[in-house]
């Protein structure tokens, strides 16, 4: 949208009646998208005989500057009233048509599409239907068109502040990018720290810089930086308001720690008395406290008390943590709490989470001890992990000396998620250098389909790990087993897997497996999806308005996605989408005030019977209903213009703004044109 | 709950005890299987690599008897056809269960096929129209239709002690096929059946490996070798019994193991049982209405175990759970399922 459409104001003609409209008709090739299929000459002649129409023409590519100029020209030229365009989808092109109308002085809401390309010509092979359906469809455009009623765009002021949902790389970017621009930052993360699935990471490809080096900086910014408020804890639990004015209420979870009295020592960490599996951030392989943080370098630096496992919370005994703080910063009574907050503007950046290993039976996790995840590996090659870095059995003292890495666990496989997870392979080639540089006579086998390397600096990490004598066969694992064949195999893990270069069977025997499981959407996507009113895929990853041009922006204005939360993907691109969205809502920001589109509904309150069933139909709450005259109202700012309480009104009080019932009624009747020849019954 | 039965040729000769065992559990949990007249044999597992037209048909032959059996005679016109419930027919043997299944389900997708069938059907009269029939394995219709809880109620004397390697063979999980109730890689549902008899469930990761099925006729280096990683790796878990849903499983490592013996030294000794006979124990049934003692190697022996510890001198894997002083050992990966017990 050209930004000098804000400012001018539209000269619209007075309204005639519709008898005396003048439409233009525009037919689109789209190159062959649509001539292919649809014999666009004959439809623009047959539609200039139509009745209101003053001129037709069909043209190569509407949407190109010489199309629109045409447009422009003939509203000029020939006092063109209406102006229709018969081509693609309102979502690719509706913007730049009503553009070119308000360029030559037309109100652009005076402006319709009719999509005969992903409707028509993409829909079938049958030249002569899609010749008549695209007739029916210019004729029902024409039918409204000369209905419509010109519009004026609400303005409405953006609140500069934006909220930030998850603090992982991609979220804590986005936050740092807008803080450092000078706009405020809400930064909301469900964990007791920030830092993401990242923080777990030792090194990370294909540069091998340690992921706490280059994480911890930024994490420590964004605590420290004045233009960010730091939640952690705390979780979204409602979004209400429209781009420029979200009203968004945030959760904070009890941490049982008053958090302006913690000096952050750890004296309670120590002396707490009930150590537990971490399953959260060591997976399983580490133990924590109940009072504890991720690790020693978590932001903010407050431990947060786990109930499950505190003998305080289970069994009122204890309390050794509040006797050895030296600040007394202990409080078991905290309870939750809410905060409202006021945004302009949401970036989403919730990341992902691991496929489960115990999903693959025939892998073995869980009932094969050296049958590792990915993650495991990660927390064990790390220095502040369960081993302090040492690569070893499930024993914990005895090195492997033979490792086996099997890719695509849970991705590229129709049992489970077909599509590719992206960021493996490249673990996979990390881990085996790792294995090297750990245990270097280890011998380490990667069982892979293809090697996924498309990177900046990844064909050739790739290289670096096939010339340190890593061996790659290529093929599925069929299972991991602990059964022996012969001698060679006892007490080893086998691999059995095809090795599709040789055409064989293969069994390598070896002392460790690690499982490159699949990056998934969160298990409550589609939960915080619906939360923020933005669409999911079929596999839980958060929809973008465009995947190839519009990234990092949804269908829902205002509310932005950036990071693994729309796709599995590494850090790089994870960072590229932090800052292209901070990017986007600083753009906003610093417009002041947004244009909104002024299809909004409106209730007539003299038919207006006050039965209020529009009230509960409305998704955005936008439906006040005042008691003392018993009837409803639209409150404008708040209606999205769904359409959704037009058809629910029982008394027809309802109006939404460009689609009222006889715009609507009237272009029915156009499609069915050729049903009731001469005759158009309009209501 | 009413169903069709097919037994197969086995469980009239070899796998006797398969099929008393069957209707003795069956008349506790109220299964009523009524066996479909005038059947005849399946095809096993190669007539259909050899005829492949006159596998079909012979397959389709019992298909249509069944259909024709067991079709919902007097249903009112009033009742709608969807509503009536299609017959299901069940089969204990899983080659018989699998050649059942993909008879009616290749016949559904090539009606072509279809109708060459019913032309030689049509020679003694009879026709079946697919899908007309649900093909199921006894396994799948014990555990999902009677329901272990309903089985956890009628268990008097629990196989405590007893360490059991539940074995599935390669043909009841193959995948894709209608009816399909297990996963196909590592089926779960005999491991779950028998914790809920009480017994002890060992690993056993060939539990879906090939048994050699006829192969110990056509090759018996294949078969015996086949058979000898199965023995040695339930042997290798510890169990005291094999657990099987297929009589041609159970013959091969009943029959064989001795061969097995012979032929690699080896000195295993691990009785082949039915999942019926063992459920008929734990349900207090005489062993001799379940036909045990009539398999090869003697199971009674093991049997005796049942209300012991069971316990064996170490478990396999490290890193389990309880942890001692000084012991270093990282945890094991968390498992729900173990939990639920
Ligand atoms: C084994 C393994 C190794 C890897 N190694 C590398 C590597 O070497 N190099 C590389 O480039 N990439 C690597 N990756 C990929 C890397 O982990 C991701 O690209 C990156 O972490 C994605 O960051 P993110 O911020 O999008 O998501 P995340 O890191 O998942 O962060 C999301 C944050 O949002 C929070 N959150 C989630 N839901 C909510 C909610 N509803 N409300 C509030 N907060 C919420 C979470 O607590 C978390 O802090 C690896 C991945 C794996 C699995
Ligand atoms: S709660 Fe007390 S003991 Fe624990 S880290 Fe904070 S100040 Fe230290
Ligand atoms: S009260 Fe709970 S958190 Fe505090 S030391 Fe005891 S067990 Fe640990
Ligand atoms: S990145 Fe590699 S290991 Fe991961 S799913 Fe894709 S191909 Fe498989
Ligand atoms: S059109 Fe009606 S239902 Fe839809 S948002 Fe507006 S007021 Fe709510």
């Amino acid at each position: 949208m050209s930004n000098d459409q804000d400012q001018i104001p539209p000269i619209s003609p007075p309204h005639a009646s519709p008898d005396e409209e003048r439409v233009g008709v525009y037919v689109c090739h789209c190159g062959s998208n649509i001539a292919r299929t649809i014999a666009v000459e004959d439809v623009a002649v047959w539609a200039e005989q139509q009745e209101h129409v003053v001129v037709a023409r069909d043209y190569k590519f509407m949407c190109s500057s010489l199309g629109q100029e045409l447009i422009e020209q003939d509203i000029q030229a020939k006092g063109l009233s209406r102006v229709v365009v018969a081509a693609c989808s309102p979502h690719m092109h509706e913007r730049t048509f009503r553009g070119a109308c308000q360029r030559a002085g037309l109100n652009p809401y005076l402006f319709e599409m009719a999509n005969i390309r992903e409707l028509t010509s993409w829909a079938t092979d049958d030249r002569e239907a899609a010749t008549s359906k695209a007739k029916a469809q210019v004729k029902g455009a024409i039918e409204r068109a000369v209905l419509q009623e010109p519009l004026e765009p609400l303005f409405v002021d953006i609140n500069p502040n934006t909220l930030v949902v998850g603090g992982g790389i991609a979220g804590l970017t986005a936050a740092l990018e807008l803080a450092d621009s000078g706009y405020h930052v809400y930064l909301v993360d469900r964990d007791s720290s920030i830092g993401g699935q990242m923080a777990k990471l030792d090194k990370t490809f294909p540069t091998l810089d340690c992921a706490a080096c280059i994480l911890t900086p930024k994490m420590v910014d964004a605590a420290n930086h004045p233009n960010i408020t730091l939640m952690t804890w705390s979780e979204v639990v409602a979004v209400d308001g429209f781009v420029g004015n979200f009203s968004v209420q945030v959760r904070h979870k009890p941490r049982y720690i008053i958090e302006d009295l913690c000096t952050g020592c750890g004296t309670c960490i120590e002396k707490c008395p009930s150590r537990v599996l971490d399953q959260h951030f060591e997976v399983g392989l580490g133990y924590h406290k109940a009072i504890d943080r991720n690790f020693p370098q978590a932001v903010p630096k407050y431990p947060v008390i786990d109930t499950t496992h505190c003998i305080y919370f289970q069994r009122g005994k204890c309390r050794a943590c509040q006797v050895v703080c030296p600040t007394n910063a202990i409080d078991f009574t905290q309870k939750e709490t809410f905060e409202q907050l006021e945004v302009g503007n949401i970036i989403l950046a919730t990341g992902y989470e691991q496929f489960d290993a115990r999903r693959v039976p025939q892998y073995g996790y869980g009932r094969l001890a050296n049958v590792f995840t990915s993650m495991e590996f990660e927390r064990m090659v790390n220095a502040a992990g369960p081993t302090s870095g040492q690569v070893v059995l499930r024993d914990g003292v005895s090195a492997p000396q033979s490792v086996g890495i099997i890719h695509c666990v849970g991705s590229r496989d129709k049992n489970y998620n077909e599509y590719c997870s992206r960021a493996c392979c490249m673990a996979a080639l990390k881990f085996a250098h790792l294995v090297h540089e750990r245990v270097p006579d280890a011998e380490v086998y990667n069982f892979y389909i293809d090697i996924r390397a498309a990177g900046k600096h990844y064909e050739e990490f790739y290289h670096r790990v096939l010339e340190e004598g890593t061996h790659f066969i290529r093929g599925r694992v069929a299972e991991v087993t602990d059964a022996a064949r012969g001698p060679g195999e006892e007490g080893k893990l086998i691999i059995q897997a095809e090795d599709t270069l040789i055409g064989k069977q293969r069994r390598i025997p070896v002392d460790m497996v690690v499982l490159m499981v699949g990056m998934e959407a969160r298990h409550d996507s589609r939960n915080v999806a619906s939360t923020f009113g933005l669409g999911c895929d079929f596999e839980g990853w958060f929809t973008e308005r465009h995947a190839k041009l519009d990234p990092v922006v949804t269908m829902t204005e205002g509310i932005l996605i950036a990071g693994a939360c729309q796709g599995p993907k590494a850090i790089p691109e994870s960072v590229a989408q932090g800052s292209a969205a901070a990017a986007r809502v600083a753009g906003l920001i610093g417009r002041r005030t947004i244009k909104l589109e002024p299809v909004r509904a409106s209730i007539e309150a003299a038919a207006c019977s006050g039965c209020r069933i529009c009230n509960n139909v409305c998704p955005y709450h936008a439906i006040v209903f005042h008691e003392a005259i018993k009837i409803s109202e639209v409150i404008t700012a708040l209606c999205q213009g769904c359409g959704a309480c037009v058809a629910a009104c029982p008394s027809a009080a309802i109006t939404g703004a460009h689609f009222t019932r006889e715009q609507v009624l009237s272009q029915i009747d156009g499609l069915l044109w050729d049903m009731q020849p001469g005759v158009l019954v309009l209501a | 709950m009413q169903y069709g039965y097919y037994p197969g040729c086995s469980l009239e000769r070899n796998a006797g005890a398969y099929h008393d065992s069957t209707m003795a559990v069956a008349g506790v949990l109220g299964l009523q299987f009524t066996e479909v007249d005038d059947w005849n044999c399946c095809g096993a597992t190669e007539f259909f690599s050899v005829h492949q037209m006159q596998a079909y048909a012979l397959t389709g032959r019992n298909l249509a008897l069944a259909a024709d059996q067991f079709a919902p005679k007097a249903a009112l016109p009033v009742i709608p056809v969807e509503a009536a419930e299609t017959p299901q027919l069940v089969a204990p043997c899983s080659a018989c269960y699998l050649n059942l299944s993909k008879v009616d389900r290749y016949l559904a997708s090539s009606p072509e096929l279809a109708a060459k069938v019913n032309t030689a059907l049509d020679a003694g009269g009879l026709h079946y129209d697919p899908g007309s029939l649900r093909v199921r394995h006894l396994l799948d219709v014990v555990v999902n239709d009677a329901g272990y809880d309903a089985i956890a109620a009628r268990v008097q004397r629990a196989l405590t002690g007893l360490r059991v390697a539940p074995y599935y063979g390669c043909l009841v999980v193959r995948p894709g096929f209608q009816g399909q109730f297990d996963d196909p890689e590592y089926p779960t549902t005999l491991d779950k059946l028998m914790r809920v008899l009480g017994a002890k469930v060992v690993d056993f990761p060939l539990k879906a490996h090939c048994c050699g099925g006829h192969m110990t006729q056509i090759s018996e280096d294949v078969a015996l070798e086949l058979l000898r990683r199965l023995l040695k790796n339930a042997a290798e878990y510890q169990a005291d019994v094999i657990v099987t849903l297929c009589p041609m499983c159970q013959l091969n490592l009943d029959v064989f193991q001795s061969a097995v013996n012979r032929r690699f030294g080896t000195n295993f000794n691990l009785p082949v049982l039915f999942f019926t006979q063992l459920m008929g124990l734990a349900f207090g049934l005489a062993p001799e209405r379940l036909g045990i003692g009539k398999e090869f190697v003697a199971s009674r022996p093991a049997l005796a175990k049942i209300g012991t510890s069971g316990e064996v001198e170490q478990e396999r894997a490290v890193g389990k759970r309880a942890k001692r002083r000084n012991d270093q050992s990282l945890p094991m990966p968390y498992m729900p399922e173990e939990e639920e017990r």
